[in-house]
């Protein structure tokens, strides 16, 4: 089986994460740039972190054999706080990097008219840069905030087929697939969606613009419960081709509209192709 | 022929020298097109080896190239600043490229060392590598014994230290034996090409 984590933050994991990952075929991620669990108080510790997840991140990653991009922006949480908003001034720099394959995660977290001014901001972003999108979608009120996600994604002129609205459950799923947009779902190992969860949906809906991903982060979740979905996605009869589909195939095709993605190297020994540092894996004198 | 010259002459062979060509007159006249040209770089020109200019890539050739075109009052601000603001593959064809940029003039001799206190400082063993090129012969001694003791710790190849012969000293050969010590002392092996250094060090010292 191979695997394709379309939202995972890398940074908030550890090298054994990598490892494991690269032993079940997780062979590509894309990481977005969100909160960190500690708000920031300025934009210099939103461009150091930018940074990383162009920089150090895809490195590290690489020492695996896993391929590592970016999708970057100011997320929703932190778009209400004043302090960060030059963050926005700063994006395009950013969004015109090689790894950046889409811009994200943005969206709705409260609904207040500072996150709908940032939201429709890097919706224009992400049609003059090129790029898809990556849309959150908030915890409380999802329902709500998913249907007017979808009213200001329309409202913006961006194709539907560029944008993927995440963090999907039974009630929100309908009406994103009713908008033309990629659904993604976020397998948690107690929150927002599990692997028998999920195969029930993809059973109802079809696999087509299906995005199935860990969202792992600092937080109680796991890199790997993509690879469950998949083995439960076999144990109720869907073929390893439909599990490919699903798990590689779809998210290669969102993420390639960026014009950016370059899988070489997956699955590669991170050790082989070069001297590129074995210094994480070997873990120093 | 210069560097930037053969650089230049082997772009012309490849499918995207249009782009390059086209970039080059931009950054000259408008050095503000420099931002985008440099991060396109890969993109446009293409990552493949370049023919005939062993050690470079397209990218990083189109880059040095770029750099070298600004014009002479804006050159040092925009190097220090596409460093600061680029990716790791940015990031390493501004240090491959200073060398070049410091005989051609657009560096003032010692300009560019800040950057490799920074490649220098990270962890990534392409920058590290990239720092360690001819212009590393700004680096103090100090801070170039501690460079190179650093590649041998990351299992960066020490071909890639420039000048490694004439100048590594008895302080760096004491610091390889020290390493040699722990490396026996926790049963693992030194690396092959600094166990050979330190052996040339230690007869030429006897």
């Amino acid at each position: 089986m191979r695997i394709f984590d379309p939202h995972i933050h890398m940074t908030s994991r550890t090298t054994d994460d990598y490892a494991r990952m690269a032993a079940a075929g997780v062979l590509a991620v894309v990481e977005p740039a969100f909160w960190l669990g500690q708000p920031r108080t300025g934009p210099g510790s939103f461009t150091d972190y930018f940074d990383s997840l162009i920089g150090w991140e895809p490195y590290r990653a690489a020492q695996f054999g896993v391929v590592h991009h970016a999708t970057i922006a100011l997320n929703p949480k932190e778009a209400n706080d004043p302090r960060c908003r030059p963050v926005l001034d700063l994006l395009p720099r950013y969004l015109d990097k090689d790894r950046v394959v889409a811009v994200g995660e943005i969206g709705y977290d409260s609904m207040t008219p500072e996150e709908d001014d940032a939201f429709e901001r890097q919706l224009d972003l992400a049609v003059e840069h090129d790029l898809p999108a990556l849309v959150h979608t908030p915890h409380r009120d999802k329902a709500g905030g998913t249907r007017r996600t979808l009213e200001v994604v329309a409202a913006s002129g961006i194709a539907p087929e560029r944008v993927a609205v995440d963090h999907l459950n039974e009630v929100t799923v309908g009406m994103v697939r009713d908008s033309g947009c990629w659904t993604g779902f976020s397998i948690y190992p107690e929150t927002k969606m599990s692997p028998p969860r999920m195969v029930e949906i993809l059973r109802r809906y079809g696999l087509e613009r299906m995005l199935v991903n860990s969202a792992a982060d600092w937080g109680v979740s796991d890199p790997l419960l993509t690879l469950e979905t998949g083995r439960a996605m076999l144990a109720a009869g869907f073929t390893e081709d439909d599990v490919d589909r699903v798990l590689w195939r779809n998210p290669v095709e969102f993420y390639r509209q960026s014009g950016r993605l370059d899988l070489t190297g997956a699955g590669a020994d991170g050790d082989q192709p070069t001297f590129a540092g074995s210094s994480i894996k070997r873990g120093g004198s | 022929m210069t560097r930037p010259e053969r650089l230049r002459a082997a772009l012309r062979g490849t499918p995207r020298a249009e782009w390059v060509d086209a970039a080059l007159t931009a950054a000259a006249e408008r050095p503000e097109t420099i931002g985008r040209s440099f991060t396109q770089a890969g993109r446009r020109a293409g990552r493949t080896p370049l023919p005939g200019v062993p050690g470079w890539t397209a990218d990083e050739a189109a880059r040095a190239l770029l750099l070298a075109a600004l014009p002479a009052d804006r050159a040092e601000a925009e190097i220090g600043d596409l460093y600061r603001h680029g990716d790791a593959d940015e990031k390493r064809a501004v240090l491959k490229a200073l060398p070049a940029l410091a005989a051609g003039g657009a560096l003032s001799s010692a300009a560019g060392l800040p950057l490799l206190h920074d490649a220098i400082r990270t962890n990534d063993a392409r920058l590290l590598a990239a720092a360690l090129g001819p212009y590393a012969r700004h680096l103090d001694q100090a801070a170039w014994r501690q460079a190179v003791l650093k590649c041998v710790f990351m299992g960066v190849p020490l071909t890639a230290v420039d000048g490694l012969e004439e100048r590594a000293d008895r302080e760096l050969a004491a610091m390889l034996a020290g390493f040699a010590d722990e490396r026996a002392a926790a049963g693992r092996p030194m690396p092959a090409d600094a166990a050979a250094l330190l052996d040339r060090l230690t007869r030429e010292e006897s």
